[in-house]
């Protein structure tokens, strides 16, 4: 592509406006009064092709209206979102169709049937998401490359047309004077910490460059960080599994492939003392860590090695290796096992009784002198299901029923007794021989959550980066003073890439000392005449 | 100790109210307008500073009393987001050197005080996700970031005030009457509350919850929309002239239509008093200011404000959200009301590189940043159940 040449003298890249050393304007012709120096006047890729389909693409992404209208888009749906709750949020145990008709009536069904109940994981709140990186990572390059250029280019005498258009000028007639007072200046600006560049006596100020970069440092750590987030999907980098442990059990952690084992010595709950004792004070669940030594061969017991105590509460989980375990939830008095005893119902005569682990029961009992319980069939969690038969809700024994089959010297095929928690049902008819209930045991449960999240380091580097660049370019502001001898008249224009106020309060006090005209902002008159206009 | 925690409070509120009359007096004296600051002024920000060291002081001794940041409830949040409030304020007067912006800043304190004092301001105890250190890191950054973004607020309603034409009727003039008439509002809630309260008033309803549980519930103000099937069990108090679904919490909304109500009325009194709109009566108080000024105060607020609030309401929050709930983010409606606030001020930073989104445009920005700020502190908590409901 063909340059452009400066009558400066400077070449400038194809698609200029302002010419990269003195500003002169290279372009198209501009109608406006005050030169907009947003990008310096440089040569833009989204402002200068504009043919072919990538172009258009390019184009589109690089706007910052378009980049405002999807975090509008993200913000109205993230709002759309809380109206009602997620559905992670509503009871485990309801279908979700009915939970938001039944709870919220018409419009919580439609609120359903338009997905918004699973509204962050939907693939089109992701993709707005993916258009907002896109649009980061568009709208950065297209403006930081040749943002760098131009001021990396910059002249220090500038044009005149381009002094007059600032929005801070001021001009002053020279006087015998003039060299004395433009030291004096020139080594106030030294002092405020301005590097001073000079040119055939013409000078240009310029400090806290650096804040240009903050936009594009940190918009390079929000694009980290949505990647981070991405990485959660690819397996192996995140694992989310939950461990419910009882008071002395020793059991696999979930999600480390079989290396490490947590024994729970102890669950403790603590409440706040009278007058507060519905408040829960802590929670927590003692444990021993192990991890298993030697090769794993199945059906072996596992030889365990120590690894430590801890103590895992809530906000003081157990970090070991790339996993933590959290205290999250917690169930007092799980049944745990249950005492039956083998009678004859007529005499009530007993013949052995049996202790049923409820996590892990025994095939059958026996008894001896030919007596024997077998378990035909289990149900944890009982409940009778469409049908009216017998079903479980869970592996948790919440409410166990067994189908027992009691075996005697008498009747050797055995007689099968359906026994759940206060209820008895004999399929056979009259049955003999009867499992009585003796006693249950209870034990506390604790739910262990187990995570590993191996891109959270990455979110860390892109939030700190974000953080870097958003004080970069929030807490200083890249300043400018031109000053030029033109004739019999010294011309001075600043520039603020923000905060205009600061820039005039430093330089005007320090114009006004050497009897210099004093800066004037050109835009605040037109704004003053405007509003009396309106009165 | 605690009672002594009260005194300072009250005493920050005094203190408060007297500098509001002080600005008053510092930008009604012109004669040196743009110069040094008028003696009006010294003295105000002086109050202001001493009221802050006092409000300040509230927040240390109701930290030594309690053995947990004070932070943990509704009152505690939002006397901790008023204290940052009047901070960014005096951050931004020492950058500035505007009057004006006490005048509008302090009133607005001294509604957010007492609109917390009317929840119970009793120690409550810490739940276990709650007890860590993370608790004051997360809750003051986020306080101090929303409180700075919200100065932005105070800026964009004095360059409405000023530049908003008032002689004629418009959009532009419904809307910032929308603004008074919400203050007036808050006004009218906390008056009769309190009215209430000191008449001890209390009823009491039996209603079917949306469980087809029966259950309780007291009213402090009388009742004219009554819950799910409700009784009324206390003798001698009004019957509800109408009753909603349980899917709708009857006692806020009676509270809600309670403080339209008297609002409404409060209002029409001032609009009689003043015989024009409360934005015109307010507008002269604003003459003397520049406006480019004012908006650089607005979008300076939004500058200084949105790194502190990214820092505390998402960067902290995920860290201690990891720790205490094994996640950094769970789409908990306040975490979501947090993402939409830090959105929208990035949405506005974005606009003032636009040409025509300065000035004016910004102001109703900053006007509508403050509504998203008092809506997660506020309704969300009250509304919207989540993890964060702890008032």
């Amino acid at each position: 592509m063909e340059r452009v040449n400066c009558e400066c003298g400077h070449v400038n890249p194809y698609g200029t406006i302002l010419c990269e050393s003195c500003g002169k304007q290279v372009g198209k012709e501009l109608s406006e009064k005050s030169v907009d120096l947003r990008y310096e006047g440089s040569a833009r890729r989204s402002q200068t092709y504009k043919k072919t389909p990538l172009d258009r693409i390019w184009n589109f992404f690089s706007s910052v209206k378009v980049g405002v209208g999807i975090i509008a888009l993200i913000l109205i749906a993230s709002m759309i979102g809380t109206i009602f709750p997620q559905q992670m949020y509503i009871p485990q145990n309801v279908v979700p169709e009915d939970f938001y008709r039944d709870r919220y009536g018409f419009l919580g069904q439609i609120y359903y049937q338009l997905g918004f109940n699973r509204l962050y994981e939907s693939w089109w709140y992701f993709l707005l998401l993916a258009a907002l990186g896109i649009s980061l990572v568009i709208a950065s390059l297209d403006r930081v490359v040749p943002l760098y250029f131009a001021l990396k280019n910059q002249g220090v005498t500038r044009h005149e047309s381009f002094m007059r258009r600032q929005r801070l000028f001021s001009e002053t007639k020279v006087t015998e004077k003039s060299d004395k007072q433009l030291d004096f200046v020139i080594s106030k600006l030294r002092n405020k910490r301005y590097r001073i560049r000079e040119e055939n006596g013409n000078f240009l100020a310029e400090k806290n460059r650096f804040s240009r970069w903050g936009p594009y440092v940190n918009h390079a750590g929000l694009i980290i960080f949505l990647i981070g987030g991405m990485l959660r999907f690819i397996p192996g980098m995140y694992i989310d599994e939950t461990l419910w442990i009882r008071d002395g059990e020793t059991s696999v952690i979930l999600g480390t492939s079989g290396k490490y084992y947590l024994s729970s010595d102890k669950f403790i709950l603590e409440t706040y003392p009278k007058g507060q004792e519905n408040v829960v004070k802590n929670y927590q669940t003692n444990v021993t860590l192990y991890e298993r030594k030697g090769e794993i061969l199945y059906g072996d017991t596992p030889r365990l090695v120590k690894v430590k105590d801890e103590q895992i509460k809530v906000n003081h989980p157990l970090r070991h290796d790339a996993f933590a375990l959290y205290q999250v939830s917690y169930q007092l008095n799980e049944l745990n096992k249950m005492t039956f005893s083998l009678v004859d119902k007529k005499t009530e005569k007993s013949f052995g009784r049996i202790t049923i682990d409820l996590l892990n029961p025994e095939k059958s009992y026996d008894l001896g002198n030919e007596y024997k319980v077998e378990i035909l069939e289990y149900f944890p969690d009982f409940y009778f299901d469409g049908q009216g038969q017998p079903a479980t809700k869970s592996q948790i024994p919440d409410n166990p029923a067994f189908v027992f089959n009691m075996i005697s010297p008498e009747n050797p095929v055995g007689e099968k007794s359906f026994v759940a928690i206060r209820n008895t049902i004999e399929p056979g008819g009259d049955n003999q021989l009867q499992m009585k209930f003796e006693n249950v045991e209870m034990k506390n449960v604790s739910a262990l959550a187990v995570r590993k999240d191996n891109t959270l380091w990455i979110l860390g580097v892109g939030g700190a980066i974000f953080m870097i660049g958003v004080i970069q370019g929030m807490y200083w502001n890249h300043r400018r003073i031109w000053i030029r001898r033109s004739g019999d008249a010294i011309f001075i224009a600043g520039h603020a890439n923000k905060n205009w106020y600061g820039i005039q309060n430093e330089i005007n006090p320090i114009l006004k000392e050497t009897g210099l005209q004093e800066l004037t902002d050109q835009t605040d008159r037109k704004s003053e005449n405007k509003v009396e206009g309106g009165e | 100790m605690i009672a002594f925690s009260s005194n300072l409070l009250y005493a920050a509120f005094f203190l408060y109210l007297i500098s509001t009359f002080l600005f008053g007096g510092a930008i009604r004296d012109r004669r040196k307008q743009y110069e040094k600051p008028s003696k009006w002024a010294a003295a105000a920000i002086s109050v202001t500073i001493l009221g802050f060291v006092t409000h300040l002081g509230y927040f240390i001794t109701r930290w030594m009393a309690s053995g947990h940041a004070p932070v943990s409830n509704m009152f505690e949040f939002v006397t901790a987001f008023s204290m940052m409030f009047v901070l960014g304020f005096i951050i931004l007067y020492f950058l500035y050197k505007v009057s004006i912006l006490g005048l509008f800043t302090l009133p607005i304190t001294l509604l957010m005080i007492s609109y917390g004092s009317l929840f119970p301001t009793n120690v409550s105890p810490l739940i276990p996700a709650l007890q860590s250190d993370w608790l004051a890191i997360h809750v003051t950054t986020t306080a101090l970031g929303s409180a700075v973004l919200a100065s932005s607020f105070i800026a964009g309603i004095i360059y409405l005030l000023r530049s908003v034409d008032q002689t004629k009727r418009s959009m532009k003039t419904f809307w910032l009457e929308v603004i008074m008439y919400s203050m007036v509002a808050t006004l009218a809630f906390i008056v009769i509350t309190l009215v209430f309260r000191g008449l001890q008033y209390e009823a009491v309803y039996r209603w079917v919850d949306h469980n087809g549980q029966e259950t309780e519930t007291t009213y402090s103000l009388p009742s004219l929309i009554g819950p799910n099937q409700g009784e009324l069990l206390t003798e001698g108090r009004m019957e509800a002239l109408a009753y909603v679904p349980a899917v709708i919490d009857a006692a806020k909304l009676n509270t809600v239509i309670w403080s339209a109500v008297t609002g409404l009325l409060l209002y029409f009194i001032l609009r009689l008093m003043f015989r024009k709109r409360i934005s015109a009566a307010l507008q002269p108080l604003t003459k003397n200011i520049k406006l480019d000024l004012v908006d650089e105060i607005g979008y300076r607020s939004v500058a200084i404000g949105f790194p502190i609030f990214t820092l505390g309401a998402l960067i902290f929050a995920m860290i201690w959200a990891q720790i205490a709930w094994t996640r950094f983010w769970g789409w908990d409606p306040k975490e979501v009301w947090a993402l939409i606030t830090w959105l929208f001020y990035a949405g506005y930073l974005h606009l003032r590189l636009s040409r025509g989104w300065q000035g004016e445009r910004s102001a109703w920005l900053g006007v509508i940043g403050f509504g998203i700020i008092i809506f997660n502190l506020v309704f969300v908590n009250l509304i919207i159940a989540g993890l964060h409901s702890y008032a």
